[in-house]
């Protein structure tokens, strides 16, 4: 996997002001180490005529876990909707920039978003589980619906898919019971089992315990981490405890710009910013 | 205290006064509903149900060829008016924010207030008349289906709309988000968590349209024989009713009670024929 820095050359001013910082989080955080999974460069993103991101350029690193924070509104939902192309399904949203996913550009004119969808896969803040199938449908819907369960043999893969989602052995002996009947939590880990199914490289989750309960989040929390060894994770997250937690890397998005990034301890630590240490010791947001 | 016997006098009356509003509202219903049953009753047989009707007098005869007409168009229509209705729903409900869709919308909602007669007489001039400029297919069984569709459409596409526009976002994102295409998500999501609507919007179409006689009479014509072909005449529940109501023959308005029943009789067992077919098979999206 060879990735070059790419120059933007139609840098706006407003991105090179921006631009020494990013420097300085890469000094600190030494994060050209490896080739960055998911890369974001430039990235905007609109509501109609609203600007909900001012150009973000975002590195992920794989394998790891990686937080958003910030205050509502900030964007961060939006940025991790860009990262799959989700957030073009919204009527009147937009995005420009680029996303480089293993080094090629998701947004490029001939790939297809829902391709990029199979390897990029979501948890919602809600538990969404298909009402109208069982809970073993559930996790073998994504390769029912797209026609990619050919030569394949669904049991293993269902199975594998709630262990790897730490689900299979409260629901082995009821696979045949509505997705909806199980608590919300389980649920979460069903949609999270969904996802695993289709094998995806990067798992985005935006504030997937925020309808849970404490010790169903605890659940979904350690799976992130358990998760992290196959897939590389993305969690937007109300909840700085639990980026502190679980996550890696932490960025701090306000008002539609990345104010901050770097590894979860020295951000919390010792935050550079201003802004950031405001937000993490409660004065607003 | 005397506020609180007050309050609770208003809570009482206001639950009576519904009651009453209920009752008033269903007494017609009602009443009508006794009266096809005492006055059809009697009639029933198994020979009124099979035989060609009679001219009257001594020989009634029976409503075998308006049943079979009935089904038969209640068939026909359904087959062309329901998938046609139900894709108008799913264009509407989801690609329904188009300027096109918002004009197909209010043209649909003009059309499911259209009256009867009118769509009956645009089918006769454009597909029953045996000239120039028309189909020509004359008074037969599908004119009759296209004149039914042309009602059965705008009401299923409306309803249809309605019950698919309920299914909660978030479950066309979460197929989406898995990499499932949009058409794939609206057959296999969607529409199976609407369906219990979807099949009530259907269920009342075709019993609106299991009723209408106006444009039966330049459609299909009726008939006092069985079915005799696709460019024939064709008998009708509906049309049987009218035309044996006008008859000063006791025996022949004894014969329309007894069809007004059995249309009754027809609408309600497609009615509970249907919900049983449709229930329990994954469609309990209204239940938990």
């Amino acid at each position: 996997m060879n990735v070059e820095k790419r120059e933007d050359p139609g840098m706006s001013e407003q991105e090179r002001q921006r631009a020494p910082t990013d420097e300085f989080a890469m000094n600190t955080t030494g994060s050209m180490d490896v080739a960055p999974k998911l890369q974001s460069e430039g990235l905007r993103a609109f509501f109609g005529k609203n600007e909900a991101l001012h150009g973000i350029d975002f590195s992920i690193r794989p394998n790891k876990v990686t937080a958003i924070i910030g205050p509502s509104g900030c964007g961060k939902s939006t940025f991790l909707r860009c990262l799959n192309r989700m957030h073009e399904l919204t009527p009147g949203a937009k995005a420009s920039g680029q996303v480089l996913l293993d080094g090629g550009n998701i947004y490029a004119p001939k790939i297809d978003p829902v391709l990029v969808r199979r390897r990029i896969g979501m948890v919602f803040q809600k538990p969404n589980p298909f009402p109208t199938m069982d809970i073993y449908d559930n996790v073998a819907a994504g390769l029912k619906l797209t026609g990619m369960k050919k030569g394949k043999n669904l049991d293993d893969i269902v199975k594998n898919s709630l262990q790897q989602a730490s689900l299979w052995d409260e629901v082995k002996d009821e696979l045949h019971k509505p997705g909806t009947s199980i608590s919300g939590g389980q649920q979460q880990r069903l949609c999270i089992a969904r996802t695993i199914a289709m094998q995806p490289e990067v798992i985005l989750m935006d504030e997937p315990c925020s309808a849970l309960d404490p010790i169903a989040t605890s659940k979904v929390e350690e799976l992130m981490v358990q998760l992290k060894g196959t897939y590389t994770v993305v969690v937007v997250t109300h909840n700085m405890q639990q980026a502190a937690r679980v996550a890696d890397f932490t960025a701090f998005f306000y008002l539609g710009k990345l104010i901050e990034s770097g590894p979860t301890a020295s951000l919390f630590e010792k935050p550079r910013e201003e802004l950031t240490e405001r937000y993490l010791t409660g004065r607003f947001g | 205290m005397s506020n609180y016997a007050v309050r609770r006098f208003k809570d009482r009356l206001f639950f009576f006064l519904g009651i009453a509003c209920i009752v008033l509202a269903v007494l017609p219903l009602g009443s009508i509903l006794l009266e096809v049953i005492v006055k059809g009753l009697p009639t029933l047989s198994l020979n009124f149900l099979t035989t060609v009707p009679g001219p009257g007098g001594a020989n009634v005869g029976g409503i075998g060829p308006a049943i079979q007409g009935s089904l038969i168009l209640i068939g026909l229509t359904s087959l062309i008016g329901i998938p046609l209705g139900v894709l108008s729903g799913i264009y509407l409900a989801e690609y329904g924010d188009a300027p096109y869709a918002r004009v197909m919308r209010s043209l649909n909602d003009v059309l499911t207030e259209f009256p009867s007669i009118v769509v009956g007489l645009t089918v006769f001039l454009v597909v029953v008349l045996k000239v120039s400029g028309s189909v020509g297919l004359g008074f037969s069984p599908l004119s009759g289906a296209i004149a039914l569709s042309f009602i059965l459409i705008p009401i299923v596409a409306r309803t249809a709309e309605e019950a698919i526009k309920l299914v909660p976002n978030a479950l066309r994102e979460a197929s989406m988000a898995l990499g499932v295409r949009k058409w794939r998500t609206t057959l296999s999501i969607v529409l199976s968590v609407a369906k219990a609507g979807l099949v009530t919007g259907i269920l009342l179409a075709v019993a609106r349209v299991a009723g209408e006689t106006a444009p039966l009479i330049l459609t299909v014509l009726g008939n006092t024989h069985f079915f005799e072909g696709f460019n024939e005449p064709l008998a009708a529940l509906p049309l049987q009713i009218y035309q044996d109501a006008l008859s000063a023959d006791p025996g022949i308005q004894a014969r329309a009670w007894g069809a007004a029943l059995i249309l009754i009789l027809v609408v309600l067992s497609l009615n509970i024929v249907v919900r049983l077919a449709t229930r329990g098979r994954m469609g309990n999206s209204g239940r938990k």
